[in-house]
């Protein structure tokens, strides 16, 4: 087990390796000069020159790889070219919200998904598991950015319930937790936890079916167990395939949806690339990019070993 | 045979009748079986796949799926009335008077619980002991069964354990809470025949020990031979000859019995044909009125039709078969 954990923390290295140079190189191969964001079109050539000289960009692409990296090891994520700020300060603000975000709709979507799983698993074929799987698939099929817009219409343009921008009075970029903030949430982790909870539904329902017609559950029962004795053991063989499901949404929502957070104005990691791509800010792109990659690796670590606490017979294989 | 004729039977089924209904077809799985068991008594129900064994093992204890599968007749255990308990009376009884070892016991133990884990919660579950003590108890119950270095495996999870030490610990965690019935579902099938006799000595020894009553299912005339003391040759969901088994292996009177017994390797000698049973297990949607076997029967005739009567040949060999008169 712990041999396993340790050669598992150490696939990270070769992996956040290969994230730093698929970051680099995907950012570096989209079409455009990256001083045009800055440079006027009708700079004159030597201005050009020295900037790119200044930034680094007249080198081979190797080469600006591994100062790149040097920098970035030391936790320096360069300068924004469009804001002229440090892309680590522009991060150390936009991803908290972005986490309050997702731990909002991880709550709410992997809650609802369970119990709608496990209640479609437990009753599958009837009338209950039809409806339960009728609401995941609606969840997983209908639209972000809709739903989103849709719930802004009725809440906040119809009946004038609840904020749509922003994520606190007065267009507050840091969390508090105060009722007009609390407020603020409500809309967009709905609007996030939507297909998480469908996503989880369909895999605990499938699951939980699964493990129902093993034989094991006859034996757990020829024992003589209580219900929800059963019920523990369902659970407990049932949660490894969840939580990898699980892992990988998390990883999706702390990536901060850009549709969700653009849609609400709210001022996390996803509207930071959206400025970002649109600005064509190269630095904060890769930086951003880099950090949200690396938030999804450690999370799958997390994920690999959870599981294999839970399932003795991964940590083995 | 050892079964002293004063006590009380440990199961008494009449006329039980298991059927699973599906959206096309109704299997009858079972259909109609009647007999009593004695106290450490061992009966083997021999018959093949799909003649309805397990499922009648399983309906003793009323383990089915209870939204598809149709039950009737009457099953007493140790003198309690199976078909009325509550669920609650019935999760009391089951583990405690009856205990029960699978065919597979891969897929019978749950995976992600460590083998003790597993017979400890049984024992709590039904006795209220601590756990320190259901540790202890489990920890005997694998030294009885016979597992070298039983502390380890009490802490090993079920596939770190071979076939055959499985098996083992399932049936120690069968015996936990001593009961008087075990029931065997083809318990050597999945194992390697050095390991097969093993088990079964086990079982047999274990039986003797315990001084339980065995119903124990399987297709292996070889196994039922070996720990049997009476058969009952199971067909088309119906007993079709029962007797001690002594008696079935030197004067089989239905013709089915017949043929498998001379389907078995057992008294063949080599170069000889072995004689198979022509045909195939019949279609349980759509059994015919009469004898099950009939269409496979050489000595069918148009008496076949109708069901065959319960025949006493004597007072403990009882075959359906109009022949046998």
């Amino acid at each position: 087990m712990l041999e396993y954990i340790i050669r598992r923390v150490l696939y990270v290295i070769p992996i956040g390796l290969g994230v730093t140079v698929l970051v680099f190189a995907l950012v570096h191969m989209s079409p455009g000069d990256p001083l045009s964001a800055v440079v006027p079109p009708d700079a004159p050539e030597e201005m050009v020159q020295d900037l790119r000289k200044a930034y680094g960009f007249d080198k081979p692409l190797p080469i600006q790889y591994v100062t790149w990296l040097g920098r970035v090891v030391t936790g320096d994520l360069g300068v924004s070219v469009a804001r002229g700020r440090e892309v680590v300060d522009e991060l150390r603000i936009a991803v908290p919200n972005t986490f309050i975000l997702a731990a909002g709709g991880t709550l709410l979507g992997f809650t609802l998904g369970a119990i709608f799983g496990g209640i479609a698993g437990y009753f599958q074929g009837r009338w209950i598991d039809k409806l339960a799987t009728a609401i995941a698939i609606t969840g997983v099929s209908v639209p972000h950015y809709w739903l989103g817009l849709v719930l802004v219409i009725i809440f906040s343009v119809e009946m004038n319930v609840l904020p749509s921008i922003g994520m606190g009075p007065g267009g507050s970029t840091a969390w508090a937790w105060d009722a007009e903030h609390m407020r603020h949430l409500v809309l967009p982790v709905v609007t996030l936890a939507v297909i998480p909870m469908g996503l989880i539904t369909r895999t605990v329902r499938a699951t939980v079916a699964e493990i129902l017609n093993q034989e094991f559950v006859q034996a757990l029962h020829a024992k003589g167990l209580f219900q929800r004795q059963v019920l523990m053991h369902v659970v407990r063989n049932a949660a490894p395939t969840t939580l990898a499901v699980m892992g990988l949404q998390l990883g999706y929502l702390l990536g901060g949806s850009i549709l969700v957070e653009t849609v609400f104005q709210w001022p996390g990691t996803g509207s930071l690339l959206n400025s970002a791509i649109f600005e064509r800010d190269l630095p904060l792109l890769q930086g951003t990019i880099l950090v949200l990659a690396m938030f999804f690796v450690l999370l799958n670590l997390l994920v690999d070993i959870l599981q294999s606490a839970i399932d003795p017979r991964m940590s083995r294989q | 045979m050892t079964a002293p004729a004063v006590a009380e039977p440990v199961v008494r089924a009449e006329d039980v009748a298991v059927s699973f209904v599906g959206r096309d077809a109704t299997v009858n799985a079972v259909n109609g079986v009647s007999f009593t068991l004695d106290p450490g008594e061992v009966l083997c129900i021999l018959g093949e796949s799909g003649s309805g064994k397990s499922v009648t093992l399983r309906a003793l204890m009323r383990l089915l799926p209870f939204r598809r599968a149709r039950l009737s007749g009457r099953i007493e255990i140790a003198g309690l009335d199976v078909m009325a308990m509550s669920d609650r009376a019935l999760a009391d009884l089951r583990g405690t008077e009856v205990g029960m070892i699978f065919q597979e016991p891969m897929v019978a133990f749950d995976p992600v619980y460590t083998v003790g884990r597993q017979i400890t919660e049984t024992i709590v579950r039904h006795e209220g002991v601590s756990q320190e003590q259901a540790r202890r108890r489990a920890l005997d119950l694998l030294d009885r069964v016979r597992i070298p270095s039983p502390e380890r495996r009490l802490r090993a999870y079920p596939h770190e354990l071979s076939g055959g030490m499985r098996q083992r610990a399932m049936i120690a965690l069968a015996l936990s809470c001593q009961p008087s019935l075990l029931l065997a579902d083809e318990p050597t099938t999945a194992l390697d025949a050095t390991v097969q006799i093993q088990i079964l000595l086990l079982l047999r020894e274990l039986q003797r020990e315990f001084g339980m009553a065995v119903i124990f299912v399987t297709h292996d005339v070889g196994v039922a031979v070996e720990i049997a003391d009476r058969i009952a040759v199971m067909y088309g969901g119906r007993f079709v000859e029962t007797g001690p088994v002594r008696e079935i292996m030197r004067n089989p009177r239905h013709p089915y019995t017949q043929g498998l017994l001379a389907s078995t390797v057992h008294s063949a000698s080599r170069g000889q044909t072995l004689e198979a049973i022509p045909g195939s297990p019949p279609d349980m949607t759509r059994l015919p009125p009469g004898c099950a076997f009939a269409p496979r029967c050489r000595f069918a005739e148009p008496g076949c039709e109708t069901p065959p009567a319960a025949i006493q040949l004597s007072p403990h060999h009882m075959v359906r078969c109009i022949r046998a008169t």
